[in-house]
């Protein structure tokens, strides 16, 4: 350690940075729904799983990126308000860890259905933004990655503007602060809970795009969830801020345990150490870094 | 939901046949599948019906009991597996039942362990928090050649049953060992959740607050909980490798097998021991079930794999539609069925 | 909600079931479990395939390349010779979705079917959950390229066959092949070498054959792992950058295997540097990488490509019979596809071989543990199978049961996989002694006296 490599460091840090961001990709539409629903949907990786394997599908056959883009678009928000209306809906008032289960079992259906329609193979995704690499100030970064937290980005800005600006976005921070409350008020909560699992349906197509360029089209993208379940302990369930910020922290934490720690234990702690971090700030923090202060809901 | 468990939990069985039930189950499970059954029967159906069933009514005791969230029974029941290959591996004198127990206790610790967390978290946070240890042991099981006995593939393979010299290696046999252990097990639960240790986790997970108000431990329930827990978990993730598998790795004990656990003690019916095993026999039935029928009736038009896809659908769905009809359980729906008739009471003992 | 009465309606029945009558459940599931294994008699001289297939799961794209070859080559023989010297060949599958258990009930299932040939789960989980009971029910096990590496030895285990090559003979595969590219074995010292293995046991499986052809050759070997699946590897591609390896070893699984390629071109590690296993050679593992696999070489045991004899057969007899198993016919010759073929090769010419001497009939599982322990396919033999190029040569014997196999390295242009070397012999005196002190070990805690050749010579009908 006595001539510390600092560049490599920085290295690290910065593709550990972008890492995260893609992990607060896949967290941001679990919170969506939790914050307006109280559901932990674990069914969001298979959404994601049946969006970028629609899409690819679609490419496949003939069709133009953005028809097979507007396309995906649409089954994405059908389904995501099937959901609401054939799972979610009948489901209300039950126990958390109820609608919890249901989110699995709904993510044996779409699993299900998404290969039943397209098929077992392997595709490869190309979005026409080359993975390779540019130097800066001789850190190696990734046009993809840049490209990815633009994305990641936008959609930040967009939800945030959304939740602020519009009525339908103020009713749901309505429902978000107290169901019961914005019911009384006479907000329509089922047609809240639609347009946020439709808007789900749609971050699941923006993450299964950028994860399925990046990992091939296949079975395994739906176990992208198990990277943002730290995220969103860290983060709080209940925010979109937190979900990014603790993305950027978590992908930096892992990437630098994996390089500076990971040795002394042989490698490969990455799987768990992302919770362990996460768990040991929870133990600080009961509701997370953004979370709100009450999390007694199971 | 809660309060009508609760009272499930408390009231006396004072219509008399409590026991009935049980015993009879226990006739026929002793007395007459041993003599019936095949080799399939034992090997692929009840054998791994046991070893989920139990490994369920240990979760029960933490989720649907004390109420505390757990996604990480795969991993005690590795632990549980591995230890006890370990010390049965290490130790020559030993004989296999104190191995077994012995690695239920390892299992335990390390439930009490990740169960720490369970002092300052709740419900979700919990249960992320408890993937932690499912992540962490299948890391340690898989790094450290110890654990495996230094095979080159980090496989393990189950050392013969037999106890006091009498060798339970034959289908029926692999059978009654785990019937045994599931039985005793079961039983002592049954014992656990009626005494005042059980009714300390019902009320802490009920009202925290007010239990603490009258003056139950909540720091040494909650671990009470994981401990006890973490031990039949681990107790049946040995007899999953000893008693069906007979080798392991650690990529069965993963996410997956956590929340078939979770699945068998919802559909089966929180807080209710008989709820596992009602549970326990659609999850590891139903599925065969399923793939029997659906390639008899429709294998010649199509190939196994649309044939399996279209079963995960059916098997998704019917979890949901589970849920939304029933969401008390298996165990509910049989009260409803049995006791429809008569309406003299619901409540009915565990 | 409209839903709930149709799918609930058949299924009230089935709950009264449990419990009190809980026998009566058993009972039916009993009666249906017996009921269709049954339901297709055995004709009186068939040989019968159990396939442990999947075609679901994170795997199913390999399931379906190897189960379809297999199942086309299966169907060339009946289809063009009327099966082995009049055996017909029939098999059903059983799904497992690459799960030990599901590959248990399905053992269970299947071993009640009269006339098995041999189990060929091309899982190493599901094998090494068969390797006690296929020891005990006498019918051979292989696991082609893959299985238990000490299983070579016959003498330890007299049922499994992990024909062509064992994970041993990979490892010292790959490095003799990079010491042909440095320009000989001697080149080798002072290289770098990084293994970036799947977090598994399958992947930590050649750690120590590594460090000792490090020593034995004077190479630095550093070995990495990606934790399971591998959907994230930029640490350890950065790791990798420092180092500066003169190759890079990628031993991987499934998804693991794209993102290593992608990881490497964006922290500008080139491609044709990175040598992939067995695991990590299909077409579903470059597909997916796009353009950063352009160049990537890995090893096989079979060239892939559609021009061999036999494969023109399967297309014209089987695929123009309307029989052939894959949906996607731009599969056929593809890496799994070709592997499920050599597979086939391999379990029908140790019929054959087996029939010669037992007659011509159905046989039992151990006679046909016989025809492997003798399948000895010189170059000869392999032209005449029209299998000439597709895949070497091999020679099993009863304490050898992995058969001397060679293997080649293909290189990924794009678009398809064009062989870039020879025929490439491991080196398998330096790799039996380790073998055997494993298999020694095996039967020591299990209690088995190693057979002689003479037992070997014996099958019970």
């Amino acid at each position: 350690m006595l001539d510390f490599d600092y560049s490599f460091l920085a290295e690290v840090l910065v593709g550990g940075l972008l890492s995260g961001v893609m992990y607060s990709l896949v967290a941001i539409g679990f919170v969506l729904i939790y914050k307006t629903s109280g559901v932990l949907n674990f069914a969001q990786g298979a959404m994601l799983l049946f969006a970028a394997l629609t899409f690819v599908s679609l490419v496949e056959r003939g069709a133009p990126f953005a028809l097979a883009l507007l396309i995906t678009f649409a089954i994405m928000v059908a389904l995501g308000m099937a959901i609401e209306r054939v799972v979610l809906r009948p489901l209300v008032n039950k126990p958390p860890i109820t609608l919890f289960m249901a989110t699995l079992g709904l993510s044996y259906v779409i699993e299900g259905a998404a290969q039943l329609a397209w098929g077992t193979q392997v595709h490869g995704l190309d979005l026409g933004i080359d993975d390779t690499p540019f130097e800066v100030a001789g850190i190696l970064i990734s046009k993809f990655d840049l490209f990815a937290a633009a994305v990641a980005a936008t959609m930040v800005a967009f939800l945030t503007a959304f939740f602020r600006y519009t009525r339908i976005g103020l009713a749901f921070r309505a429902v978000a602060d107290d169901q019961f409350a914005a019911f009384a008020v006479g907000l329509k909560l089922p047609r809240i809970w639609a347009t946020v699992w439709a808007a789900a349906g749609a971050v699941a197509l923006v993450a299964g795009l950028l994860w399925g360029a990046r990992l091939g089209v296949q079975f395994s993208l739906s176990l992208v969830v198990l990277k943002a379940l730290p995220v969103l302990v860290l983060g709080g369930f209940d925010s979109i801020l937190g979900a990014i910020v603790a993305g950027l922290l978590i992908g930096a934490t892992e990437k630098l345990a994996e390089v500076y720690i990971g040795p002394f234990f042989g490698g490969g702690i990455e799987s768990w150490f992302a919770y362990l971090v996460a768990l040991a700030f929870l133990l600080v923090r009961p509701a997370g870094l953004f979370g709100q202060k009450i999390v007694e809901r199971a | 939901m809660s309060t009508a468990v609760f009272d499930r939990a408390e009231t006396k069985s004072w219509r008399v046949p409590s026991w009935i039930g049980p015993i009879a189950v226990l006739a026929v499970a002793y007395g007459v599948m041993p003599f019936i059954g095949g080799a399939y029967i034992f090997e692929a159906i009840l054998t791994p019906f046991l070893a989920l069933s139990l490994a369920a009514v240990g979760l029960n005791l933490l989720t649907g009991y004390a109420g505390q969230l757990s996604l990480g029974s795969a991993a005690f029941m590795a632990v549980g597996a591995y230890a006890a290959y370990n010390f049965n591996l290490r130790i020559h004198e030993l004989p296999l039942i104190f191995s077994i127990a012995l690695g239920g206790l390892s299992a335990s610790a390390i439930g009490i362990a990740f169960g720490l967390p369970s002092l300052r978290l709740r419900g979700f946070y919990l249960a992320v928090s408890t993937l932690a240890a499912q992540f962490f042991v299948q890391w340690a099981l898989t790094k450290f050649g110890w654990f495996s006995n230094n095979n080159a593939s980090g496989v393990i393979d189950a050392p013969p049953l037999s106890i006091l010299g009498v060798s339970f290696d034959d289908p029926v046999g692999r059978y009654l060992f785990a019937l045994t252990v599931v039985t005793v097990l079961t039983a002592l639960s049954y014992r656990l959740v009626n005494t005042q240790t059980g009714h300390n986790f019902i009320a802490v997970r009920d009202n925290e607050l007010a239990a603490r108000v009258i003056g139950i431990p909540i720091l040494k329930t909650k671990l009470l909980a994981f401990g006890i827990s973490s031990f039949i978990i681990g107790v049946a993730g040995a007899l999953w490798a000893f008693a069906y598998l007979r080798t392991v790795e650690p990529a069965g004990f993963n996410l997956d097998r956590s929340f078939e656990i979770l699945f068998i003690i919802i559909i089966g019916g929180l807080a209710s021991i008989r709820g596992a095993f009602f549970g326990a026999a659609l999850i590891v039935v139903f599925p065969l079930i399923l793939s029997r029928v659906g390639s008899l009736l429709l294998g010649g038009h199509f190939d196994s794999g649309v044939l399996d896809m279209s079963q995960r659908i059916v098997l998704g769905s019917l979890i949901i539609v589970f849920l939304i009809a029933e969401p008390d359980g298996l165990t509910a729906l049989w009260d409803r069925l049995t006791k429809g008739f008569s309406r003299t009471s619901r409540q009915q003992p565990q | 909600m409209t839903m709930i009465p149709f799918l609930f309606a058949p299924w009230r029945p089935a709950v009264s079931y449990f419990g009190s009558l809980r026998t009566i459940a058993r009972t039916a599931v009993l009666a249906i479990s017996f009921a269709i294994p049954i339901a297709a008699p055995a004709k009186a001289a068939e040989q019968y395939f159990p396939l442990q297939s999947y075609r679901v799961g994170p795997y199913a794209a390999g399931g379906t390349g190897f189960f379809g070859g297999f199942i086309d080559y299966l169907n060339l023989v009946n289809i063009r010779d009327g099966g082995v010297n009049g055996v017909k060949l029939t098999w059903d599958e059983c799904e497992t979705q690459y799960e030990v258990e599901r590959g248990v009930e399905c053992y269970e299932r299947q071993k009640s079917h009269p006339a098995i040939a041999a189990w060929n789960p091309l899982s190493v989980g599901i094998a090494y959950a068969m390797i006690d009971r296929i020891a005990q029910d006498k019918t051979p096990l292989i696991t082609i390229n893959h299985g238990r590496t000490d299983s070579t030895d016959g003498r330890v285990f007299p049922y499994v066959f992990p024909l062509l090559l064992n994970p041993y003979s990979e490892t010292s595969g790959i490095i003799n092949y990079i010491a042909g590219k440095e320009g000989g074995l001697d080149k080798l010292r002072g290289k770098k070498i990084v293994v970036l293995y799947h977090g598994s046991p399958y992947g930590k499986e050649t750690i120590p054959i590594y460090e000792l052809l490090a020593q034995k050759y004077g190479f630095t070997v550093s070995q990495i792992e990606v934790p399971h699946p591998g959907n994230e590897q930029q640490a350890q591609w950065l790791t990798i950058r420092r180092e500066k390896p003169d190759f890079v070893v990628l031993r991987g699984w499934g998804v693991m295997n794209p993102v290593a390629l992608k990881t490497a071109q964006k922290t500008g590690f080139p491609v044709d540097h990175i040598v992939g296993n067995v695991w990590s050679n299909s077409e579903e593992d470059v597909i997916p990488a796009g353009s950063a696999a352009k160049g990537y070489v890995a090893i096989t045991t079979q060239a892939s490509g559609a021009e061999y004899p036999v494969l023109q057969e399967i297309i014209k007899t089987v695929y123009g019979a309307g029989k052939g198993n894959l949906d996607d016919k731009k599969r056929i010759g593809s890496v799994y596809h070709n592997l499920g073929i050599v597979n086939g090769i391999l379990n029908v010419e140790a019929i054959r071989i087996a029939q010669e001497k037992f007659g011509h009939r159905t046989l039992t599982g151990d006679e046909v543990r016989w025809g492997f322990e003798h399948l000895r396919l010189d170059e000869v033999r392999v032209a005449a199978l029209g299998a000439k190029g597709l895949f070497h040569s091999i020679n099993v014997t009863w304490d050898n049961h992995e058969g001397d196999g060679r293997v080649t390295f293909q290189q990924w242009d794009g678009a398809k996989w064009k062989v870039v070397s020879d025929w490439i012999s491991p080196d398998w005196a330096l790799l039996r002694p380790i073998i055997e002190k494993s298999a020694a070990a095996y039967a020591a805690e299990h209690g088995i006296t190693p057979r002689t050749a003479a037992d070997a010579e014996t099958a019970s009908r």
